[in-house]
């Protein structure tokens, strides 16, 4: 079973190897590191950056303007505020030149707490991306969903922002990705580099087969009657644990939601959730003023007054500067499963 | 002059013709035909020897340009029509550069490699090392281009366009052109840069580099060729300082009025054409006369054709124009 950063791995393995990349680049991207998580190891297009992150969007911009589909990483997040205007620039190329020059590439960026990462290695980046338009924006949860996103977004016409929730690059899923091996191990030793020396090293990969999800398609995690949580990345786990407890202790049925594209959303899956069960709660751990979540509250209060039974919730992180490191801090700034019960069980219990 | 008559005289009707629209340009905006001006009056002499010695197509078998708002001259001598440029200016759905989304001389020409014209100064210098990149890759003889001003030299992507062609083995294939006015909007370079020639910058990262009079025609296509020569054969950066003037001030934003004192190159070469009898006072009122009139007649079209429907902001947002249209504003027909 792989972990994440083994998916994100495989997927641009069949990137170079069959969807024509040509360059998966970054601060330490390329060898001998493979990246700070080891998203890229043993990718033979990957290669260093200079420590330049407007230059690495620049570059990518470039690169897709010349149709080479790249796939570019900013190393986290929270380096990533210094090339907004090179992200409103890849955004609006296409729009600006009346539909002349496409933009085909990939920006993948590290998000979120959940690692002690302290204030500059925990920022969550969903709410200022959303504000940038002409990109999808997608957020794996699941190793699988890591794979098929990933090969989705290197196929996909338009640039494709694909957040990482870095708390979960060692996390492996309950689905298998098609092809992989049975056991973790061996997929460890066919993939992984060795410690010290790596100049000799070559990775041998497993043959997989693409699920071709579609962007823009939420997936139900877990199926409920009572009250909807719609979420994203590394809240996902958080929600559907929370759930799990709500069964248990107090009999409540959560449908939980895992929306995977941010940008363009899954309105349907959304509205039909919340017209099913009168009440919601959207959860994610970005800063909750101008939250992308609340784009989503606005539009269920919207669009399903009527089919509402109680107000709805938004849980998200809380205003402050950063994520601080030590451990009262970080769980006073992010959602844990605790709020997560309690947040639910207040919408459930309103009327 | 280190070419042919016919050679001169053709620079010369492109000269006149860029600075002749360039006019018509601002006199629309002073007449409400147009919302802003910014344009390239006073920089002729360079950017027409620039747009003829380009390797014009699309792909990476040609140039990659990433210009900036001042090289109307470039892009009428790579073929493109007065009518278009106004069209740009009067915003009409059939302007072919963005579809009445964009200020005017902000140029998109994909069959050319001519990637969108930018306002934020100096982004150009960032996109550019992208195309340098597959330029290094694809080999052949086609070279990225970039152009931005003097006061964009403080922006952090000078630097690093500078820094990424230049890596050692793996330098990229990159004409980088400053064309030095000497200001930015109203600030004096002098009074925020160091007292040094910014080409100087190109021999802190091993970068062949010059400063040239842009006012003149003849040093400024011997510069451009010998340039051009280096980058397409040796594959690696060139930095050309260009001095040119600014002949009607930053943009409509300062009045767009005639400056004072600044050299014009289309006297000077005018003048030079004159000591040579190339041609005389009557052909250059021919010429002037001649667009003029082409001027006057596009705009008289342009006026009569319609604006874009409100409809398409929501066209080429995404290749799929349904990604984009939720949420759909309440205000609009679908």
């Amino acid at each position: 079973m792989a972990n994440m950063a083994q998916a994100i791995r495989m997927a641009l393995h069949i990137g170079e190897t069959e969807l024509g990349v040509k360059d998966v680049f970054g601060e330490d991207v390329g060898p001998p590191l493979g990246g700070v998580f080891t998203c890229t190891q043993g990718i033979k297009c990957a290669w260093n950056s200079p420590l330049d992150e407007r230059g690495i969007i620049g570059c990518a911009l470039g690169l897709a303007l010349a149709g080479q589909r790249p796939v570019a990483e900013i190393q986290f997040a929270d380096y990533i505020f210094n090339t907004i205007d090179l992200l409103k620039l890849c955004g609006n190329t296409r729009w600006v030149s009346n539909g002349q020059w496409p933009v085909q590439m990939v920006v993948m960026v590290p998000v979120g707490a959940g690692i002690h990462g302290s204030i500059y290695h925990s920022h969550s980046f969903e709410s200022v991306m959303t504000h940038l338009q002409g990109w999808k924006i997608v957020i794996p949860s699941t190793p699988l969903d890591a794979f098929g996103l990933m090969l989705s977004a290197i196929k996909d016409p338009n640039p494709v922002m694909y957040l990482i929730p870095k708390a979960l690059l060692r996390s492996r899923g309950e689905e298998k990705i098609p092809g992989e091996p049975e056991d973790p191990k061996e997929l460890n030793t066919m993939i992984d580099a060795p410690l010290g020396d790596r100049s000799k090293w070559k990775p041998v990969w497993p043959k997989l087969k693409d699920p071709n999800m579609l962007l823009g398609k939420a997936k139900i995690c877990l199926g409920g009657r009572d009250v909807s949580v719609i979420t994203y990345g590394r809240m996902v786990f958080k929600c559907v644990e929370a759930a799990q407890k709500l069964k248990e202790q107090d009999n409540i049925s959560v449908e939980v939601i895992d929306l995977r594209t941010l940008f363009p959303y899954d309105q349907e899956a959304i509205f039909d959730s919340v017209k099913k069960t009168g009440r919601v709660v959207v959860v994610n751990e970005d800063t909750e003023v101008t939250n992308y979540g609340e784009h989503i509250l606005r539009r269920i209060t919207e669009d399903c007054f009527y089919s509402l039974e109680a107000p709805p919730a938004l849980l998200a992180g809380a205003n402050v500067p950063g994520v601080g490191l030590a451990e009262p801090l970080e769980e006073a700034s992010v959602p844990q499963t605790s709020y997560i019960i309690d947040t639910v069980r207040r919408v459930v219990k309103q009327s | 002059m280190p070419f042919s008559k016919e050679k001169q005289i053709k620079i010369h009707d492109l000269m006149v013709k860029a600075r002749l629209l360039e006019e018509r340009l601002i006199k629309m905006n002073k007449s409400g035909l147009g919302f802003f001006w910014i344009g390239g009056a006073g920089e002729e002499a360079f950017h027409v020897p620039l747009g003829m010695l380009i390797k014009k197509g699309e792909g990476l078998d040609y140039d990659f340009l990433h210009f900036h708002y001042r090289q109307s001259a470039t892009l009428l001598t790579l073929g493109v029509e007065m009518i278009d440029v106004i069209r740009q200016m009067h915003n009409t759905a059939a302007d072919p550069y963005s579809g009445g989304r964009n200020f005017v001389n902000h140029f998109a020409v994909k069959k050319w490699n001519v990637v969108n014209v930018t306002s934020p100064i100096e982004v150009q210098l960032a996109t550019c090392i992208g195309t340098g990149v597959a330029h290094r890759r694809h080999g052949g003889e086609g070279i990225t281009i970039v152009t931005g001003g003097d006061a964009g030299t403080a922006e952090g992507e000078f630097a690093s366009a500078l820094g990424w062609a230049s890596r050692k083995d793996r330098e990229l294939p990159i004409l980088n052109i400053v064309t030095d006015n000497r200001y930015g909007i109203s600030t004096p370079f002098a009074e925020v840069h160091c007292d040094r020639p910014i080409a100087e910058r190109g021999r802190a990262f091993g970068i062949e580099s010059a400063t040239i009079n842009g006012n003149d025609v003849a040093e400024s296509y011997a510069a451009i060729e010998k340039a051009m020569a280096y980058v397409r054969k040796k594959r690696k950066p060139y930095l050309l300082e260009v001095k040119v003037s600014r002949l009607y001030g930053h943009s409509s934003a300062s009045g767009a009025n005639w400056v004072e004192g600044e050299v014009d190159g289309i006297v000077e070469f005018e003048k030079k054409l004159k000591n040579a009898k190339i041609l005389g006072e009557d052909d250059f009122k021919k010429v002037r006369e001649k667009y003029e009139q082409e001027s006057i007649e596009a705009v008289k079209k342009v006026l009569k054709e319609p604006k874009p429907k409100p409809e398409v902001i929501f066209e080429h947002i995404f290749a799929d124009r349904k990604d984009a249209e939720i949420p759909w504003p309440p205000w609009l027909k679908k």
